[in-house]
């Protein structure tokens, strides 16, 4: 039996972040009554004219040029023809032979080291609306509210060989769009989804094996099972001597199997052809020359700046750089801050834990990144303890404030005065000559006792460290 | 002949057209005679000319991201042949 590899394409869409639909005034707005953010024009009255909404341009051309494509000076809207009762028009409006953009990549490591993954095209279309199933009625009902809102669809080329790199490809999707904001990457919303074709051929064998195509995978890890499960299947078919037959197949997430849709859902001819209601969409070389001039550093440019200007390691750079607002708060805190290893432990400590536990995202953080490096700085040069930092950490995280001013209200400076605390330290020891007498007799565990009672005559601000040290200075 | 009485069938089933099979052959006649004569455009030397998406000039218009809502529900049900007041209500699909 020969071995196998797998050939994977993924096409991602992801909504973009637009406050109105595509073609018309609509609102984007997620979550909202049904079918009350729809007009004439997303529900397909006919007479009705699509226009195009600048900023989703602006944003898809922003994509294109993140991942290196060339856009198209001059592109077009094509209608993309079929019937379901969510897509009112009877077409969906797409691109086809002249899309936004081509020709780009991403670089990425599922663990065997970098990787170029190509991607073919970009282009934008509207998405459709929603079907809703009764299981007790024999009727279905429909939600235009999505109909109509802007997406763009990224195909990537057949370059991934594993689940993992189909899962790593498309988390360096997710992580572009996002830190351009031009994408919010809800996936079980369904803001950022993805379909994956999936083929299998003999090692060596230059051409591709017959493909089908994966949809209904709603998380990074669901993609990766749905892959796993569609590579084996086919190495299983053909082991039998069968043979793979070219479908869609639906993932259930319950049983992690895909299964073939039915033969009617998919008997697709679209029937492309430009949509004579779009003019062609021209891109101004001023436009492009702006956006990519007003483009922020990428995910992968300063991954590689954190580890290579500060020194972190790459499970650090990796969740400092997860996010754009969480990487710039770690950067602003730097810059007050100059220990790039400190503040991040305490990012990745304490602030993700606050972040995860209140579930307020960091640019929300009453905090600034001052005074939350204000806070490391304290800890790490023995002004306050560590245990009064995360205290004080808590308290501003919600509430802002001046980390200085907070800890003279409350009390929480250490004493780190050595000749202060060497002069507790003395009082304690004259008072309790028993005491000391045992631990001189090897009685060590007295050490907490003596502890206990400096931190009590100083009202529990005394360096702990430097504590420990005076004592078993003065009792060695 | 370029498009078969079968192609015709296809097509009509595409578009959800029902067509009487005694008709295919008339259509496909049809359908040939229309290709032909566009045919004819083939004939025009076309070297050099950018291809014309509409005879409107110019780039599409573009406009300003602002969302407004125009419409109440009640009015755009109101045109539906079925509804429950909050959705377009359709034969069942699955």
């Amino acid at each position: 039996m020969p071995v196998y590899e797998a050939v994977i394409g993924l096409e991602v869409h992801a909504q973009l972040r637009t406050e109105s639909k595509l073609f018309c005034a609509c609102s984007t707005r997620f979550g909202q009554e049904p079918n009350t953010n729809v007009c004439p024009v997303c529900a397909g009255m006919p007479g009705t004219l699509p226009v195009l909404n600048a900023r989703a341009v602006e944003y898809a051309v922003m994509m294109a040029l993140a991942v290196g494509c060339r856009v198209n000076r001059v592109n077009v809207f094509a209608r993309k023809n079929y019937f379901y009762p969510d897509l009112p028009l009877g077409y969906q409006i797409s691109q086809f032979d002249l899309p936004l953009a081509e020709g780009g990549s991403v670089t990425i490591d599922a663990g065997a080291g970098p990787k170029v993954v190509g991607i073919t095209r970009i282009h934008m279309e509207n998405d459709a609306g929603k079907s809703i199933h009764s299981q007790a009625e024999n009727v279905s009902f429909v939600d235009l509210n999505r109909a109509g809102t802007p997406l763009i669809e990224i195909v990537s080329e057949p370059d991934m060989r594993s689940p993992e790199e189909a899962e790593a490809y498309l988390r360096a999707l997710h992580s572009v769009v996002t830190w351009l904001g031009i994408c919010d990457g809800n996936m079980e919303e369904g803001s950022f989804r993805c379909d994956a074709n999936v083929s299998i051929r003999p090692v060596g064998q230059r051409e591709f094996g017959t493909r089908t195509e994966l949809k209904n995978m709603n998380s990074f890890r669901n993609v990766r099972r749905a892959i796993a499960y569609e590579i084996a299947r086919q190495e299983d078919l053909l082991a039998d001597g069968g043979a793979v037959v070219q479908q869609t197949r639906l993932f259930d997430a319950d049983k992690g199997v895909t299964h073939a849709m039915r033969g009617k859902e998919e008997a697709h001819d679209y029937r492309y052809y430009p949509d004579p209601d779009l003019l062609p969409v021209e891109i101004s070389e001023t436009m492009i020359a702006d956006l990519r001039a007003a483009l922020p550093e990428l995910p992968a440019a300063r991954r590689a700046r954190f580890e290579s200007a500060l020194g972190l390691p790459p499970e650090a750079v990796a969740a400092l750089t997860a996010d754009r607002a969480l990487s710039d708060y770690y950067e602003a805190a730097v810059a007050a801050y100059d220990e790039p290893r400190k503040v991040a432990n305490w990012m990745l400590s304490e602030m993700l834990r606050r972040l995860n536990d209140t579930g307020v995202g960091v640019a929300d953080c009453a905090l600034a990144p001052e005074g939350f490096a204000a806070i490391v700085r304290m800890v790490e040069e023995g002004a306050v303890s560590q245990k009064s930092g995360r205290d004080m950490f808590a308290a501003l995280f919600a509430g802002g404030g001046d980390p200085e001013a907070y800890a003279r209200e409350h009390g929480l400076a250490q004493v780190s005065d050595s000749a202060a605390l060497e002069a507790a330290v003395d009082a304690v020891l004259a008072a309790n000559p028993a005491e000391v007498e045992a631990y001189r007799a090897g009685k060590t565990k007295l050490m907490g006792f003596f502890v206990g009672q400096v931190m009590r005559a100083t009202k529990g601000q005394a360096n702990a460290k430097l504590l420990n040290e005076i004592i078993t200075a003065r009792l060695g | 002949m370029k498009v078969s009485p079968q192609e015709v069938a296809r097509i009509a089933a595409l578009a959800r057209l029902g067509i009487d099979q005694d008709r295919l052959d008339t259509f496909a006649a049809q359908f040939n005679g229309i290709l032909d004569y566009m045919d004819l455009l083939a004939q025009v030397d076309t070297e050099g000319v950018e291809p014309l998406y509409s005879p409107v000039d110019g780039p599409t218009r573009l406009r300003e991201d602002k969302a407004e809502s125009r419409h109440s529900r009640e009015e755009l049900l109101a045109s539906a042949p079925e509804t429950d007041g909050a959705h377009f209500v359709v034969p069942k699909i699955v």
